[in-house]
């Protein structure tokens, strides 16, 4: 957009979104500085939710840090259960029985739908449509009857432990899953046909905010957010851990179907086309899960040896790291997490210059962030 | 409503005494309170429908607590906004932010008093009507505005720039597809309007079924006034997701209740103007009202007009529930490169086709083909 210089002066305005604003997905503040609904930049300020959760590691148990795993992202709590019970397993190099392993793969690939069911949920609601929001939660709701099967809980659920799982799935969990798999896959159709190829929903997403491969790698961009832009990188192919190489699935990467690769729509139609993906992978784990243990012996006092280890694993927003430092005693020397939703803030500003304000929500939409694995 | 009020006096001998002007002014605040509470239990009742509507379209269950089902929520809504405490921020500009709402509301409400309602229920038939309907709404954009920028709030001021432009830009599609009906009826009058889609073609009689210029025209006109009264999927204005609530964001209590009357009652504007305009009204199919006695006349025509009118109100919540909204630079796209040039198109079509066949419509040129 050019601006008349003969035109009245008008000055640009300074906008706080957030940190309480309904399209920010938590407390984020972004710092607009617009012309007109033109914004000339935005400044992602965050820290509202630091809760210092890398320094708390210090202080407690290596069993004791679970429930806190569940707190750094609570949308997709079960795969950071498991990302910091297979870090602390690499540590100590701990053998874990091949049914908890089984039943880890299970539960992170539903938590990873209904992760991106309220990714697509609230992006569509976002862009002013509100009911494919109810949609998904009544598709997420399943979910979490599930998990509340397994563990109890239906948000934080704790239920990874280092060598195993707490519990094996009691009887009718394994069928019940695969209920809601021939419930639910057609159900992604449905909002296929409802909204993803709506004409106005593609016209708001379609071009917005490009990122071109190169410059997302650059960025460090993980997770659907690198794999819009195109580049095939998943870390449960590239990298795989647990029982993953014995599942057949795709990587799915933008295709720049409706507009230029990397755009918001990508991203969007990589959460979607994942949801499928990851229902493939429950489907042959339910069908390949064996008998047998779902906890090793690990003793009470767990003292990993002296040593550091760096392990990270596909989350439903990117790679998780997690680097751990053991000094030999029961708590952790030193922890660090890098999570995908705090690398992809470097990139906000860049790719959102000159667009408007409405593109900016789209923008925060399509980054799927959540601000407790931002601000940690 | 002087004519009405001479024969009242000529029937009721009791009213001999009492000066004309009295009488008229009298039977004028009647007739404004009645169209007032039927306005407010519109609003109130088209909130409760809109609810259960969502409730049903999003597979929940929609308000159920007030009342039988929830039928009296409105009602509890409504108490509610009246007691709650009037907020006015401030660093607002005191008068103009409570001087906003009035002017949106007068707005919408003053449009009431030309929708006809049946054969002879209208409060007054203008011979300007669909001028005036045009005129009053614009108050609209004057409120809007006043209550953005009177806020002192940085979102308000954006909802109200964005409505503004909004409102100014669509008012030109909308008048221009509204023409092609006064065209047909010759006249400007709503009353007149109607009256032209009524005879013996039936539903076939309707404007809507004319020509293929005026069939396109109600699309038009439809597309365009729900961008004009900010329904989704046109509603920047007020984008809860962008603009957290837009101009009526620092509103709180009864003047926030103004804001959402209004917006009901323009729902029911433009759903009142597409049934008079391109729907026949309150002309029943094969029947004319007009033989009944007066009394049964104007309910039959009254209901009629209304199920037409509702029908619309309800196309409009499900739109509303199922679309997304449009980015503000593609909404202007929109009114200045498609629906104006489309709506100027279209009626310099109606016009020729007046012309070249003597204002007869396809209904009426096959009925005398047949015979």
């Amino acid at each position: 957009m050019t601006i008349r210089t003969d035109a009245l002066p008008t000055q640009e305005m300074t906008i706080n979104m957030g940190p309480q604003h309904p399209s920010t997905h938590g407390v984020l503040r972004v710092i607009l500085t617009t012309d007109g609904e033109v914004v000339t930049r935005a400044v992602p300020d965050v820290g509202y939710l630091h809760r210092g959760l890398e320094k708390i590691g210090e202080r407690v148990t290596y069993a004791q840090y679970m429930p806190f795993t569940d707190r750094l992202d609570y949308l997709a709590a079960m795969n950071c259960n498991c990302a910091w019970a297979w870090t602390v397993e690499k540590l100590a190099k701990i053998e874990v029985p091949e049914r908890a392993e089984f039943l880890r793969v299970i539960v992170c690939e539903l938590n990873r739908i209904s992760s991106h069911l309220i990714a697509f949920g609230s992006y569509t609601a976002d862009m002013g449509a509100f009911t494919p929001f109810l949609y998904a939660i009544r598709e997420r709701e399943r979910v979490n009857d599930l998990f509340e099967m397994l563990c109890g809980s239906r948000l934080t659920y704790n239920y990874a432990r280092v060598g195993g799982v707490s519990a094996d799935a009691p009887p009718g969990f394994l069928e019940k899953s695969k209920e809601f798999l021939d419930y639910f896959e057609p159900k992604l159709d449905e909002y296929n046909n409802l909204i993803s190829y709506n004409k106005i929903f593609v016209h708001r997403l379609a071009n917005v905010a490009v990122i071109p491969a190169e410059e997302a790698v650059a960025y460090g961009l993980t997770g659907p957010n690198l794999r819009g832009s195109g580049v095939p990188f998943d870390l449960r192919k590239d990298e795989p851990y647990s029982v993953y190489p014995k599942f057949d699935f795709k990587v799915c990467v933008g295709t720049g179907e409706r507009g230029t690769l990397g755009d918001c729509f990508d991203r969007y139609m990589v959460r979607i086309n994942e949801m499928r993906e990851s229902a493939k992978i429950v489907r042959q784990a339910l069908a390949q899960i064996p008998d047998g243990p779902v906890l090793a012996k690990v003793p009470r006092l767990f003292k990993p040896p002296v040593g550091e280890a760096y392990f990270r694993s596909e989350c439903p927003r990117g790679e998780t790291g997690i680097y751990l430092i053991s000094d030999g005693s029961v708590n952790p020397f030193r922890l660090k997490i890098r999570t995908g939703s705090f690398v992809t803030m470097n990139i906000f500003e860049k790719v959102t210059r000159g667009l408007m304000i409405a593109d900016v929500v789209a923008v925060i939409g399509s980054f799927d962030i959540i601000l407790p694995e931002i601000d940690r | 409503m002087e004519a009405l009020a001479i024969s009242l006096v000529n029937a009721v001998p009791l009213l001999g005494g009492v000066p004309l002007w009295a009488v008229t002014l009298l039977l004028m605040v009647v007739v404004a309170v009645v169209i007032l509470v039927f306005a407010l239990t519109f609003e109130g009742v088209g909130s409760l429908v809109l609810r259960k509507v969502a409730g049903d379209i999003q597979a929940r269950i929609g308000p159920n607590r007030v009342g039988p089902n929830g039928m009296l929520q409105f009602l509890a809504d409504g108490v509610k906004l009246v007691l709650k405490e009037d907020i006015i921020p401030a660093n607002a500009d005191r008068l103009l932010f409570k001087l906003a709402p009035y002017f949106v509301f007068v707005g919408s409400f003053a449009a009431f008093v030309v929708v006809p309602f049946g054969v002879g229920l209208i409060a007054a038939d203008l011979n300007i009507g669909i001028y005036y309907v045009m005129a009053v709404t614009s108050l609209v954009v004057i409120g809007v505005l006043l209550a953005g920028w009177a806020s002192n709030n940085k979102w308000a001021l954006l909802g109200g720039m964005r409505a503004a432009a909004q409102i100014v830009s669509y008012e030109i599609p909308v008048g221009m597809a509204l023409i092609p009906a006064v065209l047909i009826a010759g006249s400007l009058s709503l009353q007149d309007i109607v009256r032209s889609q009524g005879g013996l073609l039936g539903i076939f009689g309707w404007n809507l079924f004319h020509n293929p210029f005026t069939f396109f025209s109600f699309f038009l006109y439809f597309t365009a006034a729900q961008a004009e009264t900010n329904q989704t999927p046109f509603d920047l204005p007020e984008a809860e997701s962008e603009l957290v609530s837009g101009y009526n964001v620092e509103y709180s209590g009864i003047r926030f209740g103004l804001f959402f009357l209004a917006e009901f009652g323009d729902m029911f504007i433009v759903a009142a103007l597409a049934t008079a305009c391109f729907l026949g009204g309150w002309n029943v199919p094969f029947f004319n009202a007009g033989t009944l006695p007066w009394i049964w006349g104007n309910l039959l025509s009254l209901g009629v007009f209304l199920g037409k009118a509702f029908t619309m109100v309800l196309i409009m919540m499900w739109v509303r529930w199922t679309l997304p909204r449009l980015r503000v630079d593609q909404l202007m796209r929109m009114s200045w490169k498609y629906l104006v040039p489309l709506t100027f198109v279209n009626l310099l079509g109606v016009s020729l086709w007046l012309l070249v066949f003597k204002g007869k419509g396809i209904p009426a040129m096959i009925a005398s083909l047949l015979g």
